[in-house]
């Protein structure tokens, strides 16, 4: 019997703030996006889009765009290839309860700027400006773009998917908790829909390879999802296609489901046998899915002494027509707070819109920001800290799910985090704090997220240059899968980092689930942890070491540090040219027994000039709590990237809509205002200690959302406490506070 | 993009020639027609590229002035008249980027388009951009849009900063045509919307913008204060190029041009008169602020620049005085 001798925490790789494995490539320009793989005779494909909300084509005419020197074709409803009819050919990974748009499907339109046709030339600049030439004529039926205007309309979603919760079931009394209760709030917050704009543009690449099948370079979270879809729709078998995402510029989500330009680019490339690009125009990223509009109403009551007697929260939320996109808004409160007294609800308004997709902590986002303002105004009711008001309140178990939490360091969040702020500092009354003519306000929000883990399958494989290779198909949507990986397998089998060389982006690789949700570090690293491991016993079998241990390449007897063969010594031995080993990682029975959360405690220090309503976000600090911190480098940039986008979640972000047209207006990043480097003061991360022997063989929980949540929750209180005024509208802009 | 002409023009006289061609138009850096002609919002026929003509010179007048070459880049300016107009430079750097200005031109600056959303989008009506189709602005999303000199065609604002410092310090602008050099003071370069909003300005189709001079400095204290939805990279939602020329702590003239407010930068002289001779207090300056605003009207979303106007001239002049800022 083989035995791997060394256990427990992984080392001395995993936990160092290792630098991207793949900066060099990112920062030369030589890591090719979606849009950057080149073939011969390339065509390029321009969208068309709709310029009516809700109705249908009459007419559309190509004839002046086809006459452009250099167009081939013009793709339309109307001259579409036979493409299946059933929703299920077009559903994906993440698709939620109801009908998967079509497009080309048919003459209907559904949402403004439908894609509707595909012009394809020899260059992009004639395809672009023939775009322009397609003459539609529609006839408009009456649309309805905003929520306001169609609660009457508002109804539970057909089904939660995308293994989202639905709120939790009420418990004890509400209105008697309500009744009971000392102190009150009740309000409401709300927020327009945010865009995704990831840095890089949403485009396919699909090369027709001389055998006649399809290498796809897509903008895509999830490799594996945008072959099922290309392959469903387009009748190929999967041998036929492989799609590869070797770098992405930014998913944040919006790479979940696929895009309309994969299916534009596979009907013009298996049409016309050619190789086709179509890259989406950042207007163009305007036009799928975004976060949706939300009106949430929370009501809290509260002892006079600050215990928590009841808990309601219903939330109204944007949706499409045609899919039930759901999001979990409600359920964060009860996780983070014990109360007796609860009650519910998450409601979907169909509109006339594309369906919303998840946005980077989807639900927690929107539904903390209203939570832990609704708490702040009740600390502040209660004349209590809010930061005592909150460790007062905390949960010590998972009420709703009936289990322990597997850790819950959030009280060493609400310390470490209070203590770098200097919070004990902090003067307690609204206006008391001035920096010369401006007010000062010091705020703070919990934040919190799901651990979670999902299958997936890895390969590990050495071979007699001595050099270790894995391989998953999962994607590094620039959070720095490469690295931490790398890191994991070459402690796994004591090898340095430069021995190792981590695949991913191929559906050629072992199967990987889409890359979302904060799960990937944890799901694909298991399987890589798994995958050495397994690969490291073959190799000790093949040494004739049973208490293996591995360094330098060697696999080394634990009791006899001397009896030391190295892999390469032992492939020889086997008379093997290399050896392999492909595991599947699943979520443990142990891990199932409880519940897992990652938490944060974020402090935000405000001026504002009172006069002007100008706010500057001055300071932010955020105490994570994620179990084991595999790369506190890739790691801070994370939470940092997500503090940025909390910034411009409370201070700048929201697509204005003409609901005339039912269409977003300022469609670009001039005018669709996002954070620059001069909104984003001074940023202090901190990681605090948590252990967590359940969660994972690694001990670690994903960094990738938790960075943002709670954050616009933070800068609203900490606006609350300089200007005395409360704002339950985001984005919080100037006029807002004169 | 609509497929056009390009020519290079070899002088001033030549591109004046060029521009005779029905729908041609100057590029210059490019920096906003690039990206009109990119959104089908402009079509030109021919651009006529004045890029290497020698209109970059940043040199003094005989009277004490400095005469601006339209072709100088807005960061070269901003860094030539940073001592002596600090209003300009502070208006220059309050504009776009850093990779931007380093390619727009003076000239180019003072031609720039309304950033209104319904202008950029040829999905929907506009006025300015064809003519008889309606302004959606009104009625709809009018957070940017004018509170003053509005007209029912359109309530598009003037989207320069620079081109704010440059009414309120009196610049003159130099042209040259088909009939000749001609020089038009600064308030008389733009228009308002009327009836015939797609005129932006009182330039004819050949004219070339060659130089801006501006008169000797004369304030003695100036601030330019702008306000927007984030701290950089957005354009104003209301701006304030302030001036004043103290003498014995009080007020000898006064210029103040607001920017974000109207179809073009805002002086009221008749207001200014009030500043003259007044002692430089917040009673003046509000006194002032009511004034310049007293006519303003709102469009729903854009209400609130009525008085965010206000208090933006009260501080800009507070600072322009020597107060804190």
């Amino acid at each position: 019997m083989i035995t791997i001798a060394k256990k427990g925490a992984l080392g001395p790789h995993v936990g160092q703030p290792v630098r991207r494995i793949d900066a060099r490539k990112k920062v030369t320009g030589t890591a090719a996006y979606a849009a950057e793989h080149p073939a011969p005779d390339l065509l390029h494909g321009v969208v068309v889009n709709a310029t009516i909300a809700r109705g249908k084509i009459t007419e559309l005419d190509a004839t002046a765009a086809l006459a452009v020197p250099g167009v081939l074709h013009v793709f339309s409803h109307e001259n579409r290839p036979s493409l299946p009819w059933f929703d299920k050919k077009y559903s994906d990974e993440d698709a939620p309860a109801g009908h998967p748009f079509r497009p080309l499907h048919d003459a209907e339109i559904q949402f403004d700027s439908q894609p509707i046709a595909l012009v394809v030339a020899s260059t992009l600049e004639a395809a672009r400006h023939a775009a322009g030439l397609v003459r539609v004529v529609y006839e408009q039926v009456e649309h309805v773009t905003s929520i306001r205007q169609n609660l009457g309309e508002a109804r539970p979603p057909k089904k939660w998917t995308g293994g989202r919760k639905g709120p939790p079931k009420p418990r004890g009394d509400l209105d008697r908790g309500l009744l009971d209760a000392d102190v009150k709030v009740d309000a409401e917050y709300t927020h327009l829909p945010e865009y995704h704009n990831p840095m890089e543009l949403f485009a396919t690449t699909v090369i027709v390879e001389e055998d006649g099948t399809f290498s796809i370079y897509d903008k895509t979270q999830g490799p594996a999802n945008s072959l099922t879809y290309a392959t469903n729709v387009f009748g190929l078998s999967k041998g036929e296609a492989r799609v590869r995402t070797p770098f992405m510029g930014g998913g944040f989500g919006s790479g979940l489901r696929p895009q309309h330009q994969l299916f534009f680019a596979m009907l013009a490339a298996r049409e016309l046998k050619r190789s086709v690009r179509v890259e989406l125009r950042r207007q163009q990223m305007f036009t799928f899915g975004h976060r949706p509009s939300s009106i949430m109403n929370v009501a809290l009551g509260a002892t006079r002494e600050g215990a928590l007697t009841a808990m309601r929260f219903d939330t109204k939320m944007e949706a499409s027509r045609f899919e039930d996109y759901v999001e979990t808004t409600v359920n964060w409160g009860p996780v983070l707070y014990a109360c007796e007294n609860t009650r519910f609800s998450h409601d979907l308004v169909p509109v006339d819109v594309y369906t919303p997709l998840d946005m980077r902590a989807p639900g927690a986002t929107s539904g903390v920001f209203a939570f832990e303002s609704a708490m702040d105004e009740l600390a502040h009711a209660l004349a209590m800290d809010p930061v005592a008001f909150r460790a007062k309140n905390l949960a010590p178990r998972a009420i709703d799910e009936d289990k322990e939490f597997g850790s819950n360091a959030i009280a060493a969040c609400y310390r470490d985090g209070a203590a770098r702020f200097g919070w004990d500092r902090r003067s307690a009354a609204p206006r008391s704090m001035r920096d010369g003519r401006k007010l000062v306000g010091w705020g703070m929000a919990s934040g919190i997220w799901d651990a979670q883990q999902m299958y997936a399958s890895a390969r590990a494989r050495i071979g007699l240059d001595g050099r270790l290779e894995v391989a998953s198909a999962t994607a590094d949507i620039g959070t720095g899968t490469y690295t931490i990986m790398t890191q994991i397998a070459a402690d796994a089998l004591g090898l340095s980092l430069d021995e190792v060389t981590f695949k991913l982006g191929d559906t050629d690789l072992p199967e990987a689930p889409l890359v979302g949700g904060s799960w990937t570090a944890v799901t694909v690293g298991s399987a890589v942890k798994a995958a050495c491991d397994a690969l490291g016993k073959k190799l000790a079998r093949l040494a004739g070491i049973e208490d293996a241990t591995f360094a330098d390449g060697c696999v080394v007897s634990a009791a006899d540090p001397t009896r030391r063969v190295s892999f390469v010594e032992a492939l020889r031995a086997g008379g093997q040219l290399a050896a392999e080993a492909t595991e599947t990682a699943v979520p443990s029975p142990e891990r199932l027994k409880y519940a897992h959360y990652v938490r944060s405690a974020v402090f935000v220090e405000v001026k504002v000039d009172e006069d002007l309503g100008t706010i500057e976000v001055a300071r932010v600090v955020s105490a994570i709590a994620a179990g084991k911190i595999l790369n506190p480098r890739t790691a801070r940039s994370q939470i940092m990237g997500g503090i940025v986008w909390g910034i411009s979640q409370a201070l700048h972000e929201e697509a204005l809509y003409d609901h005339r047209f039912g269409r977003v207006m300022n469609h670009s990043l001039a005018e669709y205002h996002v954070s620059v480097n001069r909104d984003v003061g001074e940023v202090d991360i901190a990681f605090v200690e948590e252990h967590d022997e359940h969660v994972n063989a690694l001990g670690a929980k994903g960094v990738g959302e938790i960075g943002q949540v709670g954050v616009a929750a933070a800068v609203a209180n900490a606006v609350f406490h300089a200007t005395g005024r409360r704002v339950r509208d985001l984005p919080i802009t100037l006029d807002k506070l004169l | 993009m609509n497929p056009f002409q390009y020519e290079r023009a070899s002088s001033v006289g030549d591109a004046a020639r060029k521009l005779g061609t029905p729908g041609a138009k100057v590029i210059a850096g490019g920096t906003n027609l690039v990206d009109l002609m990119k959104e089908r919002v402009a079509t030109p026929s021919t651009l006529v590229d004045i890029g290497r003509l020698a209109l970059r010179a940043i040199e003094p007048t005989a009277d004490g002035g400095l005469r601006l070459g339209a072709l100088a880049t807005n960061a070269d300016t901003a860094r030539e008249v940073k001592d002596r107009y600090p209003l300009l430079a502070e208006a220059i750097l309050a504009g776009a980027s850093p990779q931007l200005r380093n390619m727009a031109t003076n000239g180019g600056n003072l031609l720039q388009r309304t950033r209104c959303y319904y202008f950029y989008d040829v999905a929907t009506p506009c006025n300015k951009r064809t003519p008889g189709s309606g302004c959606p602005a009104i009625g709809g999303q009018n957070r940017i849009h004018a509170i003053l000199g509005a007209s029912d065609a359109c309530i598009a604002v003037h989207p320069s900063d620079m081109c704010v410092a440059l009414a309120a310090l009196d610049a003159v602008v130099h042209v040259e045509g088909a009939g000749g050099r001609r020089s038009l003071p600064f308030a008389e370069l733009h228009r308002l919307p009327g009836t015939t909003p797609e005129l932006d300005t009182n330039l004819a189709a050949d004219d070339v913008i060659v130089a801006i001079e501006l008169p000797p400095p004369a304030f003695t204290g100036s601030h330019y204060l702008k306000l927007r939805d984030r701290a950089s990279y957005a354009f104003a939602l209301v701006s304030v190029a302030a001036g004043l020329t103290l003498q014995d702590g009080k007020i000898a003239a006064g210029a103040v041009a607001l920017g974000g407010v109207a179809h073009r930068p805002w002086r009221d002289r008749a207001a200014e008169a009030l500043l003259a001779g007044a002692p430089a207090t917040h009673e003046t300056f509000a006194r002032f602020a009511e004034a310049v605003l007293k006519d303003a009207r709102g469009q729903g979303e854009n209400d609130f620049k009525i008085e965010l106007g206000k208090r933006a001239i009260v501080r800009a002049l507070t600072v322009a005085a020597g107060g804190v800022a």
